[in-house]
């Protein structure tokens, strides 16, 4: 069979096209923003893709697809599954007609995310299954599976991968193509998929009916391996961190002892809720289990649950016990300390080997750069941040930042995001601040497409309200932090159609701002005159950046500093956290021509003309 | 195999039977293509691949690392630490990063040319680069020469071709040239086999 090199995403998107979705839509978000960029990529005929203008919106465009009987997917992380979670509750009330499925990534770390939510806790309380791939081809395998659920209960299911599912690769065999269902087409059903008190009322029981069908029945990607008749310890695993058990279980063997570990019983979990026979066959005379997860405790608690129910005197052991990390990715190298504790083996150190704890590393190293992400150089957010900065000098002035590139604008030496909360919430926050502290000047920075998907609101509130804001649209004519997805104020869509661009300016307009100024925000002259008369004038003022992203278009020629002219100020250095621009070994400035973009900030800010174009510069020196 | 019968298959490798290529480097590097390119020619040579990536916010001048493993039935998408077989550094002070993932005896290739990070501090890579050379047996190679004679954006693939000078993958440059020509739009693919080729040579073997 046909084996492909597939990212996680990649062995979704390919299971998606593979068991029919006629309708795939979502919202960017690391990490599962490349599953709907690859089946539009792969785009066969008959699959309709879109990124919507936020989760909520996506989730309800395949809501509609789905009830119509089109088998439809949507795709976010799993903060957006926040936004999305009005529509998802109650489409589990009226139900779908073809197959729904839910992607929503999780990022235990967080690697790239606000917070550490748990989908799988999510889905219990939206009272939904929730399906937990381990690896790529396991993700691959179970959208096909996952269609056929929600189709079988005729509600949305859930598909959570996590970051080490989403973004690992795997030599993945494709399931065939499953024959296309006829879609139906919508029958208006007496009101069946209008929601009223009564007919929810009438569809809770159903609805609970269902889990406890799963509950009995759904064994798929759950199973027991390991000594069934003498076990005394078992470990339950779920989601990437089933294969740390297994790695940590080779390191095991190899460190002699393989006996101990043929001797434990192991339950992989692949799906929330599971059938309850299988954690009752798991659990049949042991003292103790130990559970490995990431997020939240949900196998461990649904483990301590089993024990209640079937009287059972067993430890659990896991996150409530502190053996596992209350925060973070499980690693293998802790894995192997757990299990060694959790079985009583020496840390896992063969001891007769001389093997010790520790690194084997022969010296002190020395100190290791720190490097937190940053705005990339030639970035047109730098010159916005730069501009409002040195416009609000000396003036009591709140940044309130948003989700999305420009939130590394609060790195220093830009500092200037003195507030993060959720996609749109700076525009919100800031009129709040305002309601609090009157005097200071309160700046809301947002980028286009975090505008488009929460900010609008914040928007028409403020002039409502009549907020006392500045509003800063950061415009860079993409979503770039996840990647460059297209969003409603460009001219394409995800299919590559032409798209009516929506116009950020005519929209602000249309909503009432009280003031609106463009500005090329590499023109800092410009740049800080709209910041300072915006700061001093009055209501819902709202200042447009409009300036590429550094990634959608093409490099300009790098600069380059004459030393003859650099009299070692730092300004450029040290004001605008170019990673292009570093202090040489003399403290003069210097350029790395491979990172320069040549946008040419840097020129503006220096004072002795010391920096040029790099053809100038040869002729210069 | 269908993945949902995985569960009955007892795991018989051993470790001798794969191989583990970590990358590492600064975002922006080109870590994710070296790691595809691997990836790509382990499969044509016959090898099951399994690996991981960074993707997302830490690709913005941050330190990234993609992990590669070939060979049969390999559990975690993520090297163990002291079991990478190979180790691309494109970045001296991200070599040290790397060190505890090297196993005894691994090859370990490095770029000497410094990225200094955007939040100032004393870091110039020059500790770094010094270290690796009195406690291991790293080979640096030179980043102003690749840049001179390959381009800009070539260090990760003439890094590619040192490493695969030293014996250290499991396929050959037939198999590496030909995941490139998959993975590059074709304007750059001769760019891209003129850096690996200047690698192999720098390397002298």
């Amino acid at each position: 069979m046909l084996k492909k090199l597939l990212m996680g995403n990649e062995a979704i998107a390919e299971g998606a096209i593979r068991a029919g979705v006629v309708v795939a839509t979502g919202y960017p978000g690391t990490p599962s923003s490349e599953i709907l960029e690859t089946i539009a990529r792969l785009r066969p005929g008959g699959v309709y893709a879109e990124w919507s203008v936020n989760e909520k919106s996506a989730l309800e465009v395949a809501a509609g697809a789905a009830i119509a009987g089109a088998r439809s997917m949507v795709t976010m992380k799993q903060v957006g599954l926040n936004v999305a979670s009005d529509p998802l509750i109650n489409l589990n009330y009226i139900g779908v007609k073809a197959g729904m499925v839910v992607v929503v990534a999780d990022d235990p770390g967080p690697i790239s995310s606000q917070n550490e939510q748990d989908t799988r806790r999510f889905g219990q309380f939206a009272k939904l299954a929730v399906f937990d791939p381990s690896t790529p081809e396991e993700a691959c395998a179970m959208v096909a599976d996952a269609f056929a659920c929600s189709e079988e209960i005729g509600r949305p299911v859930i598909l959570r991968p996590t970051t080490r599912v989403c973004h690992s690769y795997a030599s993945v065999e494709l399931p065939p193509e499953l024959p296309r269902r006829t879609i139906e087409g919508f029958s208006k059903d007496d009101g069946r998929w209008v929601i009223f008190p009564r007919l929810a009322y009438k569809n809770k029981p159903a609805i609970e009916m269902t889990l406890r069908r799963l509950s009995k029945e759904l064994t798929l990607y759950s199973g027991i391996t390991g000594d069934f008749a003498r076990a005394k310890k078992g470990i339950a695993a779920g989601g990437v961190s089933y294969r740390y058990v297994l790695e940590a279980f080779e390191i095991l063997k190899e460190r002699g002892f393989g006996d101990a570990v043929k001797n434990i019983r192991v339950l992989k979990i692949g799906t929330i809720p599971f059938a309850e026979h299988l954690g009752v066959r798991f659990l049949d005379g042991l003292d103790e289990a130990l559970v490995v997860e990431e997020l939240d405790p949900v196998i461990e608690d649904a483990l301590i649950r089993l024990c209640g129910l079937y009287c059972k005197r067993i430890k659990i052991r896991g996150k409530g016990t502190d053996d596992l990390p209350l925060a973070g990715e499980n690693t293998v190298e802790a894995l192997v300390k757990t299990i060694s504790n959790f079985l009583d083996l020496n840390n896992g150190l063969n001891a007769e080997a001389g093997e010790k704890q520790g690194r084997d590393i022969p010296a002190e190293t020395p100190a290791l750069a720190i490097r937190p992400p940053v705005l990339c150089a030639g970035c047109p957010h730098r010159g916005a941040f730069f501009a409002v900065k040195e416009a609000m000098a000396g003036r009591r002035a709140v940044f309130s930042g948003d989700i999305g590139c420009y939130t590394l604008g609060n790195a220093k030496p830009l500092d200037m995001v003195d507030t993060c909360l959720c996609m749109g919430a700076g525009i919100t926050m800031a009129q709040g601040l305002d309601r609090a502290e009157p005097d200071a000047v309160q700046f809301a920075f947002i980028g286009d497409s975090t505008f488009f998907h929460t900010g609008v609101s914040g928007l028409i509130n403020a002039v409502y309200n009549g907020a006392d804001v500045v509003i800063v649209i950061l415009d860079n004519g993409t979503t770039a932090m996840t990647g460059g997805q297209p969003h409603p104020g460009m001219t394409r869509t995800l299919m590559g159609l032409r798209a009516k661009q929506v116009s950020i300016y005519d929209l602000v307009k249309g909503i009432g701002a009280d003031d609106i100024r463009r500005v090329d925000p590499f023109d800092t002259a410009a740049a800080k005159t709209a910041a300072a008369r915006a700061a001093d004038l009055k209501g819902t003022r709202v200042i447009i950046f409009e300036g590429p992203c550094v990634n959608i278009v093409p490099k300009g020629n790098a600069l380059t500093v004459l030393s003859a002219k650099c009299r070692n100020c730092g300004i450029c250095v040290k004001k605008l956290g170019c990673p292009a621009i570093s202090a040489g070994a003399d403290e003069k400035a210097v350029i790395d021509a491979t990172l320069c973009t040549g946008c040419g900030l840097c020129r503006n800010v220096c004072r002795f003309d010391a920096i040029v174009s790099r053809h100038d510069g040869e002729v210069a020196q | 195999m269908n993945p949902r019968d995985s569960l009955t298959q007892p795991l018989t490798r051993t470790f001798a039977e794969k191989t583990n290529c970590l990358i590492t480097g600064v975002g922006g590097q080109g870590t994710v293509l070296a790691a595809r390119v691997i990836g790509t020619a382990a499969m044509a040579a016959g090898f099951d691949v399994r690996g991981s990536e960074t993707i997302g916010m830490a690709q913005r001048g941050g330190s990234v690392t993609s992990h590669v493993r070939m060979g049969k039935d390999i559990a975690s998408p993520l090297i163990p630490l002291g079991r990478a077989d190979v180790i691309l550094a494109f970045e001296p002070g991200e070599a040290l990063r790397a060190i505890d993932f090297l196993k005894p005896g691994g090859v370990f290739v490095v770029c000497d040319r410094p990225i200094i990070p955007a939040v100032k501090g004393d870091y110039d890579g020059s500790a770094a680069a010094a270290w690796l050379k009195e406690h291991t047996g790293a080979h640096f190679v030179s980043g102003e020469d690749i840049i001179k004679n390959c381009g800009a954006r070539s260090v990760n693939i003439a890094l590619l071709g040192a490493a695969a000078a030293l014996g250290a993958f499991p396929f050959g440059f037939n198999e590496i040239e030909a995941a490139l020509a998959e993975k590059l739009d074709a304007k750059f693919l001769a760019m891209n086999i003129a850096a690996l080729r200047y690698g192999a040579a720098i390397t002298g073997k």
